[in-house]
């Protein structure tokens, strides 16, 4: 995914006139990567494919960056994948390390993100679950029958994403008051504050501040 | 009907509603009912919840049937706060978290922005070697108040003073380094915020021999006590299968037989290079819990010496990245008013080169970008696993920051601890799983 930036300044309106109004960086996140993964990353998608036959029909993309391996699965299949995941002998991810919740309302079709650290300690690995699903229909399976550690965090995802976690057992708020309006970490979502004045000097809150991207 | 408990009639029965006046009023008029269901409130101001934490009891007689946990108290926004500061601010964010063991929230956090950055190696060793005597440092302290609180929230009240002493301590030595006694923002992405102070390993050393030494008087105090015993043996039971399903790590996971330690099984910081154990309990209760507490602390005062040993062959070593676009540009010190920029540096940027000054303006309003990607990098916190989930966007600001925190899974583990015992055992265990509040609701 690239994302484009113009100007030198995050804030919008507020007049740049620091001369690097026409700037435009590029930044892109890894892409896709290419076998072999390295590691023990080839030995884990050995494995996926053995018990996945359609193993892209499952798998959208193996991005293996910085030492770490993510795979990305479509929503559909995640419930059966991360239970292959901790089932199987020889991938035995036991352990879940809950969710984090991404907003991306760039990517179109695929806003939202959940991301799952998994962890095996019986192999002493770790690799990571992404899961996307668009603004427009949040629903993503419920990983709590797999891992009952993420009945919380799922929540947690839910009340600060507005991501459905379908079939979790009691999918309310946990962190806001259970008649908050919103989920506060999408980026639509303004972080809020007000301005302060100070020896006649105004700062404005922080998501207003001119700011360097 | 009395006018202190109000009355209606549901599908489960008539349900009354108690807010305080005379016990003796209410229990007669409940008395009369058919049912002894009686759901408690615990929290979220009662002393023995270890901050805001608010706890719903379904009781039948002292026998909890059901055991709801209610947060968000303390949530403060840091994730999404993180999102509008630079890199580098971030750090006085997410000190801020579990306020118990600040220092650990740092490294997680520096670590992943380091990893994302693609220095890890290039940090300086003096400052890895600071990092983790800090770390460990912060475990005893963290520890104290783990081991303090408890005893206290079960009626031992000179444990929490010896605990306490010992925490003081400690939090000297965060002070003489850092100028601040919590919340330090002492470890920066690039290494740490300053170098320690000349006399700083002396001191340490002192610290070590005495806390070596007045450890034992909770030693003495609490392990074989048979009240002790009677109040945390067989209490807050929750096995390896339980914990490893619910994700629960640290202390409360080793009392089940596990050796899991991150900082053996996958070391960071350069762990793999000094010398110490992993504690184990088999109860799988608050004793063993409480023990590993206890014998952890020697583990720490060992890793401390060897740290000691390690930086008096780098004195004077640097305890920054070398890399000018990364590294903060002012050496701090420590003045009579506090920690703030050196004179020198002062001298320098404002007296004699305006390179310096444009530099110094643009790493501290602008900082630095870190290129686009994400990482998860966990720490063994003195609670288990924290672990910093960081996405960038190739900015100046974190893209998304978030911290898996051990309180917060851990926490989760009350239900299955305490449903099916009595309501005196819930302090006990909820003091074993050592929540802190700002870690669970950040």
């Amino acid at each position: 995914m690239s994302d484009v930036n113009k100007g030198m300044f995050g804030a919008a309106g507020t007049g740049d006139t620091s001369g690097y109004g026409g700037l435009v960086r590029v930044s892109s996140s890894p892409g896709s990567s290419e076998r072999p993964y390295g590691s023990y990353f080839d030995e884990v998608a050995d494995e996926l494919e053995r018990a996945f036959p359609d193993f892209n029909g499952a798998i959208e993309k193996v991005i293996v960056d910085r030492g770490e391996l993510t795979l990305h699965v479509k929503r559909e299949r995640l419930f059966d994948v991360a239970k292959t995941l901790r089932d199987k002998d020889s991938l035995r991810f036991e352990v879940c390390l809950g969710v984090s919740g991404v907003h991306y309302p760039e990517d179109k079709g695929r806003e939202l993100h959940a991301v799952y650290p998994l962890l095996s300690m019986t192999h002493n690995r770790r690799i990571r679950l992404e899961v996307s699903a668009p603004d427009s229909d949040p629903h993503i399976p419920s990983l709590v029958e797999v891992w009952a550690g993420n009945n919380w965090h799922e929540r947690e995802t839910f009340d600060m994403f507005g991501i459905i976690f379908d079939g979790h057992p009691a999918l309310t708020r946990i962190l806001m008051p259970d008649d908050w309006p919103g989920h506060p970490q999408r980026k639509d979502y303004p972080l809020g504050g007000i301005p302060v004045e100070y020896i006649g000097a105004t700062t404005p809150a922080p998501d207003e501040r001119r700011s360097y991207r | 009907m009395s006018t202190f408990a109000s009355s209606r009639e549901t599908t489960e029965g008539r349900i009354y509603s108690v807010t305080g006046g005379d016990w003796d009023d209410v229990s007669r008029d409940i008395g009369t009912a058919k049912e002894e269901r009686v759901v408690v409130n615990m929290g979220p101001q009662h002393p023995s919840t270890h901050g805001v934490l608010r706890l719903m009891l379904e009781l039948e007689g002292e026998t909890i049937t059901e055991l709801r946990c209610g947060i968000g108290y303390l949530h403060t926004g840091i994730e999404k706060n993180t999102e509008y500061r630079t890199w580098t601010q971030g750090v006085t964010f997410v000190t801020r978290m579990d306020y118990l063991s600040p220092i650990f929230n740092e490294t997680a956090y520096c670590l992943a922005v380091e990893k994302l950055l693609g220095i890890t190696n290039d940090l300086p060793e003096r400052a890895t070697v600071i990092r983790i005597m800090m770390m460990e440092l912060n475990r005893i302290s963290s520890h104290m108040v783990a081991l303090g609180t408890g005893a206290l929230e079960l009626g031992a009240m000179a444990p929490m003073f010896f605990a306490f002493r010992e925490r003081e301590r400690v939090l000297d030595i965060f002070e003489m380094a850092s100028g601040l006694r919590m919340n330090m923002a002492y470890v920066r992405p690039g290494g740490v915020a300053q170098d320690l102070p000349e006399d700083a390993i002396t001191k340490i050393r002192e610290l070590v021999r005495d806390l070596r030494k007045n450890f034992k008087d909770n030693e003495t105090l609490l392990v074989g006590n048979s009240i002790w015993i009677k109040r945390t043996k067989d209490v807050g039971y929750l096995d390896l299968a339980g914990c490893i399903t619910l994700g629960v790590t640290g202390p409360v996971l080793r009392a089940t037989g596990m050796p899991w330690d991150l900082r053996k099984t996958q070391p960071y910081c350069g762990y793999e290079n000094y010398n110490f154990d992993v504690i184990t309990a088999d109860t799988c209760d608050v004793y063993g819990r409480f023990l590993i507490r206890m014998q952890e602390l020697e583990q720490s005062l060992r890793i401390i010496e060897q740290c000691c040993d390690k930086l008096e062959t780098l004195n004077g070593a640097p305890v920054m990245v070398a890399d000018k676009k990364i590294a903060w540009p002012a050496q701090l010190s420590l003045g009579g008013d506090g920690l703030g920029n050196s004179l020198e540096h002062i001298r320098q940027i404002m007296g004699t080169s305006m390179e310096s000054l444009i530099h110094h303006f643009k790493i501290v309003t602008e900082g630095f970008r870190v290129p686009a990607g994400q990482v998860y990098t966990p720490v063994e916190s003195p609670r288990g696993e924290l672990g910093a989930h960081i996405v960038s966007d190739g900015g100046t600001r974190p893209y998304r920051m978030h911290f898996r925190t051990p309180s917060f899974s851990n926490l989760q583990a009350t239900s299955a601890m305490c449903e099916g015992s009595l309501i005196a055992d819930v302090v006990a265990a909820v003091a074993s799983i050592d929540p802190v509040m700002g870690d669970v609701d950040r």
